[in-house]
């Protein structure tokens, strides 16, 4: 038997899909519909160009679990699936801009580009896939913001709405060192408890712990110069910080 | 000791039904021909282990087929797979805890160095860095071939060693250790990250 072809869009010009398999509602459809639903609700859509090409609501932590609610019950969305939780860790960034601003010039008012530089604060991302088994469509990623990467890594956990969402939250925290509140148990789950890093971190250093590496390359081969007591009588070997093994052990 | 007989003798005497042998002979004949190795697997190393306990290539032809659940009761680890360093203090745990003599065949690139997570922050960069490793296995993963081949190379090793004398076979010298200490969980690394006594890895100079 020939399978079925899914439709997933009505413009496939297939006669009358059956509702549940017409499109999903657009991503500014559902926040309009979830900041209508969940009061006091702000909720920006984040624009990913590139060949992906996979928008995502970010909501706002305070209203996080009504708005996952919201979109779990909705009977048009039934959003009933969280299929992966994931972070992300965005270090401060600058980001240049070029503005068109009028300026004095010999008594003559002109159009002048001027660059300006905006520092952005890092912070760190929770992102949720959630996708409908029921409606069989998805997926709908939304992500919260923490305030920084220091203090302020707190977020609330979905957990309560997505019970699927336990142990990936664990790791979210384990990797990237976000508290998520509201989390039933929240402890580490791939490093063991005494770790007190958060590995996934861009920032983060990893031990210096392996003797050799036989083909070095590129940030290998950087770490191995760094790794090995040069040779003194080579060129340039003086400029290299010979490692002190007492110290790192 | 049958160094001291005359081979030809030997050979003349077992044709005529006589059979001479050595305490040492005899003692290394049962033990290189009844390994029994601690059943546990560690990664996808584990799965090319039970292929080689298994039908087709049947490591009990060899005397080794008696996998136990338990390290009391087994001569033999083999450590198949990635070994993380949150596992590292078990396998020396259970190391420990087997009876000597024991020994240990370290299987794959992970078991020997790390293989390919060696630049990663959670796999420990071989475990002959907590005990010490009777023959490695390269090859990600060996072919079960490959670990009987470790295996026979055992059985050989089993097979020289010797009783008494100065080089006599570590687990009967009292003076060798049979415990190793089992590393702890540190803040950013296990602690110590190798056991100086046991580890002696190859010094290399880079020169650019
Ligand atoms: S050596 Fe290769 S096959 Fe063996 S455990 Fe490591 S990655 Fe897996």
């Amino acid at each position: 038997m020939a399978a079925e072809p899914q439709i997933l869009s009505s413009s496939d010009g297939a006669a009358d899909p059956p509702a549940s398999l017409l499109a999903m509602e657009s991503l500014e459809e559902i926040k309009a519909r979830a900041e209508a639903a969940v009061p006091g609700a702000k909720i920006d859509i984040v624009p990913n160009p590139g060949p992906a090409n996979q928008p995502s609501l970010l909501i706002d932590n305070g209203h996080a679990a009504a708005i996952a609610r919201f979109l779990r019950d909705d009977p048009a969305l039934r959003l009933d699936f969280c299929s992966n939780a994931t972070g992300v860790d965005w270090l401060e960034r600058t980001a240049k801009k070029t503005v068109k601003v009028k300026k004095m010039i010999d008594g003559v008012e002109k159009d002048v580009d001027e660059a300006t530089e905006e520092k952005i604060p890092g912070y760190l991302e929770a992102v949720y896939h959630l996708y409908s088994i029921a409606l069989k469509h998805g997926p709908v990623i939304i992500r919260m913001r923490t305030a920084d990467r220091a203090e302020g890594t707190r977020l609330p956990s979905l957990t309560p709405v997505y019970r699927s969402a336990e142990f990936q939250e664990r790791e979210i925290f384990d990797l990237y060192g976000i508290r998520l509140d509201g989390h039933p148990d929240l402890r580490r789950i791939l490093m063991w408890d005494e770790f007190k890093d958060y590995p996934m971190r861009k920032d983060y250093r990893e031990p210096d712990d392996y003797e050799f590496e036989p083909t070095p390359h590129d940030e290998v081969l950087e770490k191995a110069r760094k790794h090995y007591s040069p040779r003194p009588q080579l060129d340039g070997a003086e400029n290299i910080t010979p490692r002190n093994e007492a110290e790192t052990r | 000791m049958t160094e001291q007989i005359d081979e030809g003798l030997r050979s003349e005497l077992q044709r005529q039904g006589i059979w001479v042998t050595s305490m040492q002979e005899l003692y290394n004949w049962g033990r290189q021909n009844s390994i029994w190795p601690l059943q546990f697997g560690l990664a996808c190393c584990a799965i090319e282990m039970i292929a080689t306990a298994a039908s087709r290539y049947d490591i009990a032809r060899f005397g080794g087929e008696i996998f136990r659940p338990s390290p009391r009761q087994a001569d033999l680890m083999i450590v198949a797979g990635t070994v993380t360093k949150k596992m590292a203090p078990q396998i020396v745990r259970l190391y420990n805890q087997m009876p000597d003599p024991k020994y240990v065949i370290s299987m794959g690139a992970c078991a020997i160095s790390g293989g390919p997570f060696k630049q990663g922050y959670n796999v420990l960069k071989g475990i002959d860095r907590y005990i010490p490793v009777d023959v490695y296995i390269p090859g990600c993963p060996p072919r079960p071939e490959a670990l009987l081949h470790a295996f026979m190379e055992l059985q050989r090793k089993i097979d020289s060693q010797k009783l008494t004398g100065t080089s006599k076979a570590e687990h009967l010298d009292p003076t060798q250790p049979s415990e190793f200490p089992v590393p702890a969980f540190g803040a950013h690394d296990l602690e110590p990250p190798a056991n100086p006594d046991v580890f002696h890895p190859l010094k290399i100079e880079r020169q650019s």
